[in-house]
Parts: structure tokens; sequence; C-alpha cells
């Protein structure tokens, strides 16, 4: 087995959600990194779009912001921003939106806003952004987030953008009629909302993960699926990839200095 | 008719103390060399609006222009935090800034319901999120014919809009290609705009039938700002200057280190700091 980094199977574990027929909304970051690997490898039809408007595209290197010429370059074509949110998204055409989030609560609601009091933040974040109208409108939302105690509490303290709320039917009840998350990946392992309570449980632990550590950097008590599997790890092939995409990533942006 | 003139007529004219401004650009055509001129004749009290405030909203900010945002998302992208908003909303200085936060989605619709003429916009948003707790200015509104309840916001209507392009001809006529982001409709949506270019053209030259074009008409001062879009990027003519972005991160951390880079790159220079960056200097490096 190849030697490789707790992140690496992260984003590993994230491209493989991805299939080749999804229509994905990418966020910067992390699920952008996933969903271009996903491309990449296994899901050469899979139709990448980012906010700033563009369609079905396809970055020979990472972006560093949603809006890089990289990806107006190889788009199919490029939209106005309104056009973006108002017939693609709220349009319902999008089949997976993948975010990130600096808070998660176990119902995989996110917070990108503030740390501490809106009125009087200890840490005032961007922001939303996408995000509320993401969690939305899409068929159903990826997460991938690195765990820890400061990002994963019990309690959010603010309600950037609405996973499965409360729990149980409480987002259906709301009148919003998308699946929400229903994966979040993390460096230690893969979650899926339970059918009935809907909080994210573990389906599956990275290789050499164990319940402590995943304990360990979660503020709620982890609850498992009756079967927890073990994720593959990360193939040679996919390293390769993964590893290329981003050494073309940094050259690319040195060059660019 | 859209008047050509000079960065510094243009910003003397059409921008004033206490106006509604728009500086868009998403992440692409980011009008730059325009903010710093705003800077540079040291307006105050704005009203700034735009969808992401990246690195010259943390300027105009940091530097006292602004007494409100209105914004959906304020970072440095790819990068991480805009310090100069950080320390005017956890601290207060230079002194307190009012924030009025969006989503994305509402304000892209925002721009087009003020272009449009309407006093609101409608969309689905917002279900679920804490945002209409913080912002009085979210409404909920129930569709006449399904029952539905939609998210309501008012439209902008900026005093002024600032925005770059790639070109203009002689009768003012602006050209806009690659990523578009909000900028057709926060000039429309506007009672004054400004549009600086990276050049004015004889003529457009061969385009798409369908090119995006705001007509002279519609367009209040052009102005040749040669790189004015700089460390962001036009299409056509220089990449994005990811490096900077990251320095930035360094120069706009501490107070004292953000005063000296302005004192030095903006209120000790003119528009002319930017032609470096524009076209010829990028294609030769």
């Amino acid at each position: 087995m190849a030697d490789y980094k707790s992140n690496e199977m992260m984003t590993i574990a994230a491209s493989r959600a991805l299939r080749n027929e999804d229509v994905c909304f990418v966020g910067i970051g992390q699920p952008s990194a996933a969903a271009n690997l996903a491309r990449l490898n296994h899901a050469p039809g899979v139709t990448l779009i980012y906010e700033s408007g563009t369609l079905a595209t396809k970055p020979n290197v990472l972006p560093l912001s949603i809006g890089d010429g990289e990806l107006c370059e190889t788009a199919l074509t490029t939209v106005s921003v309104p056009e973006m949110f108002r017939y693609w998204l709220q349009g319902g055409r999008i089949s997976v939106g993948f975010l990130g989030g600096a808070q998660i609560d176990k119902f995989a609601n996110l917070n990108t806003t503030v740390v501490g009091p809106y009125d009087k933040p200890k840490v005032r974040l961007p922001g939303g952004g996408g995000a509320p109208e993401i969690a939305i409108s899409c068929g159903e939302i990826f997460i991938i987030m690195k765990q820890g105690k400061r990002s994963f509490v019990d309690k959010i303290d603010f309600f950037t953008s609405i996973g499965h709320g409360t729990g149980g039917d409480s987002r259906a009840k709301l009148g919003v009629k998308t699946k929400g998350p229903t994966r979040l990946i993390t460096d230690l392992a893969i979650y899926q909302p339970d059918a009935e309570t809907k909080e994210m449980v573990v389906t599956s632990l990275h290789p050499g993960v164990t319940r402590e550590q995943v304990q360990d950097n979660a503020g709620w008590t982890v609850r498992y699926a009756n079967d927890v599997a073990e994720t593959p790890a990360p193939t040679q092939q996919e390293l390769e990839i993964l590893r290329e995409l981003n050494a073309r990533t940094a050259r690319a942006h040195g060059e660019a200095a | 008719m859209a008047r050509i003139v000079s960065l510094a007529e243009a910003v003397k004219a059409a921008v004033h103390d206490g106006d509604i401004v728009a500086l868009e650009g998403f992440t692409h055509l980011i009008p730059n060399a325009a903010g710093h001129e705003i800077i540079r004749q040291g307006r105050k009290h704005l009203t700034l609006i735009r969808m992401t405030p990246d690195l010259v909203y943390d300027q105009l900010i940091g530097m006292g222009c602004a007494d409100k945002l209105i914004f959906s998302w304020g970072g440095n992208p790819g990068v991480g935090s805009l310090y100069r908003f950080r320390d005017a909303v956890e601290n207060g200085w230079p002194h307190q800034l009012e924030i009025v936060e969006h989503s994305h989605a509402a304000m892209a619709n925002a721009y087009e319901a003020g272009a449009a003429g309407l006093p609101c916009a409608i969309f689905r948003g917002y279900i679920g999120s804490d945002l209409p707790k913080v912002n009085p200015h979210i409404k909920r509104i129930t569709c006449p014919f399904t029952g539905e309840s939609l998210a309501a916001v008012p439209s902008h209507r900026p005093d002024v809009a600032v925005i770059h392009a790639q070109r203009a001809d002689k009768a003012g006529n602006v050209m806009i290609e690659g990523v578009l982001g909000v900028q057709k409709e926060a000039v429309l949506a506007s009672k004054r705009s400004i549009v600086t270019v990276e050049e004015i053209v004889e003529d457009l030259g061969p385009r798409n039938l369908n090119a995006v074009i705001l007509p002279s008409w519609a367009v209040g001062y052009v102005v040749e700002v040669p790189g004015g879009a700089f460390p962001s990027y036009a299409q056509g003519y220089y990449p994005r200057n990811n490096a900077f972005y990251k320095q930035w991160d360094d120069i706009s951390r501490e107070r004292d280190s953000f005063l000296a880079w302005m004192k030095a790159n903006v209120l000790d220079k003119g528009p002319d700091a930017f032609r470096q960056y524009g076209r010829k200097l990028a294609a030769a490096e």
C-alpha cells in the first residue's frame, strides 16, 4: 500500500463520491481538488460549475479563486453571476453541491460567518457567499472538512447554511425539497445521515483510524452505523493524479508571480 | 453619451462623500486603480456594495472611506482573511463599520432587480439560515399564484457603479469578455457609472454577435487605465497575480504595515502606476 497523507485520503474519498453523470457546483479549496480529481480519474464526464458562471469547466490546474481565467478558458461557456444563481442553481439544474465550512454540527449545518456572537465576533469569517442557496437548491450536498474540536462542534455559533436543521424532518418542514447533506467526508471518516434522525453517523473509517481518534476530534458524541466499513486506501493511480494536479497547480501559481 | 476623461476627473465628478458606491468585478476585472483614486481623493462616509469585498474594499475600509458595507463574502480569495475588514468589524478600526450581510444569490438578484428598475428582488433563498435574523432587509413574500414563501430583498440602486473592462471604442461603447460577474447589472442599476478599460480603440473589432456590450448612452464616464484591474486579471490582457493576493496577507495583517504600503503605493502614486501591469509588459515577462 502506498504512503499517503490524511488530507490526501480525505480528498480522494470525497472525489469517489462524485459520479460521471453529476452536475456539481464546486466550492474553492478542498472541494475543488476533490471534484477535479474525480474528473481526471473515474468521472471524466462530470460537469463542474463554479459560481463565477463557468459551466462545464475543465481546469488543467486548480484555481486559487472561483473566477480564475483558467476556469473561463476551459469552460463550455461562461454566464453572468445572476444567471448562474437564478437559472442554473435556483432552476434546479445542479445535482451536487460541494461545500466546506469553518464549523459544522452533527446535523451538518454549516457556519462560515462568525465565531462568537454576530454583533461582537471573536473571529469575523468571510461569510456565506453562495452557500445558503447552494445548500437548499442542489439535489444533494457533499461536505468535505478536516476534523477538529474547534470545527466539529456541538452547537455552531451561526447557521450560515442549513444541513438537516434540528434533525428528523425539520429540513422538509421548512419547505426544502432537496436532500441536503448526504455525505460528510473528513480526514478520518465518511459520515452519512441516519435515515430517521438525520444525524450524520460514521459509515466508513479511513484505514488505520480508530474510533477514539474520531471522538477526540469532534465536539459531540459521534454515532456509528450498524455496519462500519473501512474506506479503501488511495490507489496508486488516485495518488499520482492528485499529486500531479497539485504540482501543476503550484508551478502555475508560482509562475504567475 | 459616455464621456472619456481622466481617472481623477471621473472620480471627482461621479463619486461624492456619502454616496452608495458599488465597485464590482467577480475575481476578474476588479477596478483596483479606480479604488485607489477614490482613496487618494479622500472620499468619506461611503456605503460600499460588493458581492466579494476583497483587497480593494479592504483598502477602502482600512483607509476610513466607508461607513457601511453591503456584501456576501468578505475574504481574500484562496488565501484567507481580509484583516482590515476584520479589524473594522472586530475592533472598530479606523472606525465602526456597519455591515449588511447577504448571500451571493441575494446580491446578484438585487443587482438584477436594480437594473430592471424594480424595488425588490424575489428568489428562493435563506431557508434555515440565521442571516435574516441579523439583516432586517431580508423579508419573506408569498407568491400570489402558488402560495410559496420566497425571500425578498431590496434592489441595489447605487449612486455610482465602478467597473473595469477590456475595451471601449472612441464613442464610449464598452465591451466585457470572460467572467462577467454582475458588472453589467451594477452599471445599469446605478445613477452614475465609471468604467475603466485596458484600452480605448477605434473600433471594437470582430466579435460574437451576442457580445456583452454596455452602450455608450448607458455609461457615464470611460477612462483608459491599462493594468487597472491588477492584481486581479483582464482576460486576454494579463493573468491574475496570485502571488500578490498572498503578499496582501502580510501587508494588511498589521495597521502600520498596511498604512505604510498604502502611502507608498496609493497616496504617493497615480493611475499610471498600474500601466506596468498592462498587456505589453505582462506579455514581455
